[in-house]
């Protein structure tokens, strides 16, 4: 990695970008890319070669971009084999060219597991991920109007955790950065999120069920304790929610399995 | 993974700490193998239990392993890791060795049909063993088993913790150390014996 100091320079770079369309199997394109300044974003850099591209007449490259300021979640691209690039804690829109080398090739794919298939280029379909939040990524209020602030009473160490599980903006970088293709580090943000405030105790168990079981049917893989995710979240999420996911799932199921309603059941005496 | 990988994880920390007693006197691990297998009720349902939990951690990590391979879907084109621990990477190729390890240990001092220390010692124990681990190709494939071993216990011990929901960052660090602590004590427990045969300190 450079630094530059306060002085703009520029990068000549050659690029190994994933050219793929739906269904069908893809492939690198190799393509040079002169003067690129240290300050551009990766994104930008990205822009330049298909300004590039369009002046040459070719297709350009599909990639999935939003706010570009690392809150929206939309960015996915793996560069050098590392989701959102060799800096951590940050998306793949704040990583500035100054990371790289002049005269450095760079390698740039798609998010690879099976549960997000390239729809083009690098842009991939994640809609695994908002399968799992239908099944229990919410919790049940009275919509309408803005209810009172302080109705419900949230301790502030409770408030803290949820909002730093809250910090997920669901890119699926963790998948990505699995060698199993998991989404436990997705999942465990997002359960911890909910189950842990008062607003969330209602659909508690309830939650935890269906979005593990709804991961699963996604393709998903297990988790293995590689902590790749962790090493990989743009956003530092920790294994932590991992562990914590397992046990409200442990809860859950062992709740489930000895539910009662205190009275006896339909089929005795 | 968990459960079952706790309790042979508990088994091989009892062998190792019972097959100690060699270093004792040749009478202590004669006693304690006849203690054993005089408790009939006891030795078989240490056995009923090991075995079940040896099918299922087998069947649990095979249907792991492929599930979280088609997840992957191949992978990246340039794979780059900054975590993964090689223990937890190579965790389905140590469990393979140390599965051909346990096959080849029970036939070997367990049933007796491998002849490689020569003669039936029957409730000779000691004898059994020095003369089981004479064998240098058996020695050495005993200790590089049990450094697998070691390496399998490093990440599935900590592992536990996790699966359980029994950790937390502040704990990560303290839970691995005590799993590596484990893996070492477990594994080098086991390997003072064929060592200490093949140098001539137990003959």
């Amino acid at each position: 990695m450079v630094q530059d100091n306060g002085k703009e320079t520029t990068l000549a770079l050659r690029l190994r970008v994933w050219r793929q369309r739906r269904g069908q199997p893809g492939a690198f394109e190799e393509h040079a890319l002169a003067a690129v300044p240290t300050s551009a974003s990766f994104l930008e850099m990205m822009d330049m070669l298909n300004e590039q591209l369009i002046k040459e007449g070719k297709d350009t490259f599909a990639f999935d971009h939003d706010c570009r300021e690392g809150i929206c979640g939309m960015c996915s691209m793996t560069i050098n084999g590392m989701p959102h690039g060799p800096l951590p804690g940050v998306t793949t829109c704040q990583l500035h060219m100054r990371n790289f080398r002049d005269g450095e090739t760079i390698t740039v794919e798609p998010w690879r597991a099976r549960a997000f298939p390239v729809l083009k280029d690098l842009a991939v379909d994640r809609s695994g991920f908002d399968k799992v939040i239908q099944a229990g990524g919410f919790i049940t209020v009275r919509t309408g109007s803005a209810p009172e602030a302080n109705n419900i009473p949230v301790p502030k160490p409770v408030a803290d955790e949820a909002m730093d599980a809250a910090e997920c903006i669901g890119c699926g970088a963790c998948v990505a950065s699995c060698k199993n293709g998991s989404a436990m580090l997705f999942v465990g943000a997002k359960i911890n999120h909910l189950n842990i405030l008062p607003q969330g105790q209602a659909e508690r168990d309830r939650r935890t069920l269906a979005m593990v079981k709804t991961m699963d049917e996604a393709g998903f893989g297990n988790c293995t304790n590689y902590g790749e995710c962790q090493a990989h979240c743009p956003k530092s999420i920790t294994l932590d929610v991992i562990a914590k996911l397992n046990r409200d799932y442990l809860r859950a199921r062992v709740k489930e399995f000895f539910s009662s309603t205190g009275k006896p059941s339909k089929g005795g005496e | 993974m968990a459960l079952t990988g706790l309790v042979l994880a508990g088994f091989v920390l009892g062998h190792m700490t019972g097959n100690l007693l060699m270093f004792k006197s040749p009478e202590a691990i004669n006693a304690y193998a006849k203690w054993l297998h005089d408790n009939v009720a006891l030795l078989w349902t240490a056995r009923t239990v090991l075995i079940i939990s040896v099918f299922a951690h087998i069947w649990a990590g095979v249907q792991l392993t492929l599930e979280n391979r088609a997840a992957r879907a191949g992978g990246p084109a340039v794979e780059a890791t900054r975590r993964a621990t090689f223990a937890s990477r190579t965790m389905p190729y140590s469990g393979v060795v140390i599965l051909g390890f346990v096959v080849f240990h029970l036939l070997h001092f367990t049933l007796k049909q491998v002849a490689l220390g020569g003669v039936d010692f029957g409730p000779d124990v000691y004898k059994m063993v020095v003369a089981g681990f004479s064998s240098k190709p058996v020695a050495v494939f005993y200790v590089v088993s049990m450094l697998l071993l070691c390496l399998h216990l490093s990440h599935g011990v900590s592992s536990v913790f996790q699966t359980l929901g029994l950790r937390n960052e502040r704990w990560r660090g303290r839970l691995d150390v005590l799993a590596l602590a484990y893996a070492w004590i477990v594994a080098l427990g086991f390997v003072s014996i064929p060592l200490a045969v093949l140098t001539g300190v137990l003959k």
